[in-house]
């Protein structure tokens, strides 16, 4: 009996130490500006103002660093997708000489401390012309976002049986028309929940954002504004709670949706294998 | 944190073999784009990385383009400034406790996990996604926010205890407060995937060991080092291994938070190499930084990857 009480308050704790901050983040980015200054904090939502996120919507350049945000971790997620689903078909469903190789490669690409990479990179740019373009941006966190995209997507394509797609073959069916009819309805849940992993890798890219970008700041994107709102805003803690509140917003939708939509996809898979 | 599918065991059955085995080039064409992105996007830049680091590079050479080699100078100026020592030996202590702690405290989480009952389980593992899907940018603007000096919650609840040194206790000015909010930031961070994966990897562990031992008496300690850990030996090695990676090329996080002060008190080594080559423009230098980093990661894996093979044989 007193085991259950304590792991029913160890649960609790957990809990409470996990959501505190960002509870605390939702909380400031709502709470009257008089009320985050008081000498006794409120722990709750007693009076409630959207003043913070006009603040922080009306910040200058707010809408195009959304906009750059979004073209650059969209165009990476497109770019690696397409190039990942080749790459994953062929590791997945073809047998060729240098296939284990390949398979070791992508994995040691996914080990890959990025960070090591940022002066490298940004001479690069710089040497090509690159620099303060989103471009260059874009194709970092295509290259950032591709290893693990193909060994996801591997996975999911493993898991679709070569049977169905044989059926096909035999029914008439070209290759392609074989992968477009039977593999790809059956991926889709994988593409989306890989997709969707990538964005939020692109979405949250900090050091390489912060580099790359430097003479035109309109460029920027939304996490580097983030980290230079506070000082931008010097004290104002609601408007820069209420930013990143903002600012994790699609983050915690996409992740939402993902968990519906992966476990549909494996339970999906193994009903169908 | 980078977001990876947890899914380090593939125990899904395999649809092999592959149907065709006729020769044909249709595979390396599929490859290609991905060989092409690498090789611009991956290899080029650590190649360039290695180049620059035995040259002379700094801002005149980054301008003009006349790069001198110098041979492994770089390394021998690197190597012999106490500054670097001073670098590594804290990025290793930092290592150390980040991943020591997200091990102990995942493996606890993971264990209380799998003592609940469904409703509380759910609300645990429903804040651990949420603490998961944070942004670090948003995480890292918040413990800021936490640990303000005047108005942070942390401070008030402090004075509150009756700690009264904490009143308008200034945490960012004191280097080894500043290191120990980074470590509990990043500890907050890693501990979801790490308790998730663990406890995805203890529902698999069959039933049948648990009874045959709670009928010879044993207690949670002996089931755990007896059972739990010898079964799950190998996803315990490979989410300590992920977590050495992610946080010893911790970046973003004591970047915004401290840009690796004060003083030197939180610069660890890619901090250091990106200081180097951005305030003080020795490229050359900074490269050379980074490659001993990756270096040293490599090594430290290697020398558990040996250990964790030797025991396995072993046993």
């Amino acid at each position: 009996m007193t085991g259950r009480v304590l792991r029913t308050v160890a649960a609790l704790v957990v809990f409470a130490v996990s959501v505190f901050p960002v509870y605390w983040m939702v909380l400031t980015a709502f709470k009257p500006a008089k009320d985050i200054q008081a000498a006794t904090p409120t722990f709750l939502p007693l009076s409630v103002t959207f003043e913070h996120f006009g603040t922080a919507v009306a910040a200058r350049g707010f809408w195009s660093f959304w906009r750059n945000s979004l073209l650059v971790a969209g165009g990476a997620v497109l770019l690696s997708l397409v190039v990942a689903l080749l790459a994953a078909f062929a590791v997945a469903r073809l047998r060729w000489k240098g296939r284990r190789g390949f398979i070791l490669m992508v994995f040691v690409a996914q080990m890959t401390p990025w960070e090591a990479l940022l002066i490298p990179v940004y001479v690069i740019a710089r040497d090509t012309g690159m620099l303060d373009t989103l471009w260059m941006l874009t194709l970092v966190y295509f290259m950032i976002t591709l290893p693990f995209t193909i060994v996801t997507l591997r996975g999911f394509l493993a898991a679709i049986p070569v049977d169905l797609e044989e059926a096909a073959l035999v029914d008439g069916c070209s290759r392609a028309q074989a992968f477009r009819r039977v593999v790809f309805p059956l991926l889709a849940p994988g593409l989306l929940a890989t997709s969707l992993f990538g964005f939020i890798t692109a979405w949250n890219e900090f050091a390489f954002a912060n580099v790359l970008i430097i003479k035109d700041q309109d460029d920027r994107t939304l996490p580097v504004w983030l980290s230079s709102f506070s000082n931008t805003f010097g004290t104002d803690w609601g408007a820069t709670m209420a930013a990143s509140t903002l600012f994790m917003l699609p983050v915690l939708l996409v992740f939402l949706v993902l968990q519906g939509r992966v476990t549909t996809g494996i339970t999906g898979g193994a009903v169908k294998g | 944190m980078t977001a990876t599918l947890a899914r380090p065991v593939d125990d899904r059955p395999r649809t092999t073999p592959p149907p065709r085995r006729r020769r044909s080039w249709w595979p390396y064409l599929l490859i290609s784009p991905t060989l092409v992105a690498t090789a611009y996007l991956l290899l080029y830049p650590l190649a360039r990385n290695v180049v620059m680091s035995v040259q002379e590079f700094g801002l005149p050479q980054l301008v003009r383009g006349d790069a001198r080699f110098t041979g492994l100078a770089n390394y021998a100026k690197v190597l012999s400034d106490p500054e670097f020592w001073a670098v590594v030996r804290r990025t290793l202590l930092f290592t150390a406790l980040n991943v020591v702690l997200i091990m102990l405290l995942s493996t606890l989480v993971a264990l209380l996990l799998v003592r609940l009952g469904r409703w509380l389980r759910l609300l645990v593992m429903s804040g651990l996604v949420l603490v998961w899907a944070t942004p670090v940018i948003a995480a890292t603007t918040v413990f800021q926010w936490l640990f303000q000096s005047r108005l942070g919650v942390v401070n008030w609840v402090l004075v509150e205890l009756g700690f009264e040194s904490y009143r308008d206790y200034t945490w960012f000015a004191d280097g080894p407060a500043t290191f120990a909010i980074l470590v509990v930031l990043i500890v907050w961070q890693s501990v979801p995937f790490a308790a998730l994966s663990l406890y995805a990897a203890m529902v698999t562990v069959p039933s049948e060991l648990y009874e045959a031992a709670r009928m010879d008496g044993a207690g949670a300690w002996r089931v755990f080092t007896r059972i739990t850990f010898p079964v799950l030996r190998a996803m315990f090695g490979l989410i300590t291994c992920l977590e050495v990676i992610w946080v010893a090329k911790a970046f973003v996080q004591i970047w915004v938070i401290s840009q690796g002060g004060p003083g030197q008190a939180t610069t660890t080594l890619p901090v250091y190499a990106f200081q180097v080559a951005q305030s003080l423009q020795r490229y050359d230098l900074g490269a050379a930084v980074s490659m001993l980093m990756v270096v040293l990661l490599v090594l430290a894996l290697l020398a558990y990857f040996r250990q964790l093979y030797r025991q396995e044989g072993v046993s």
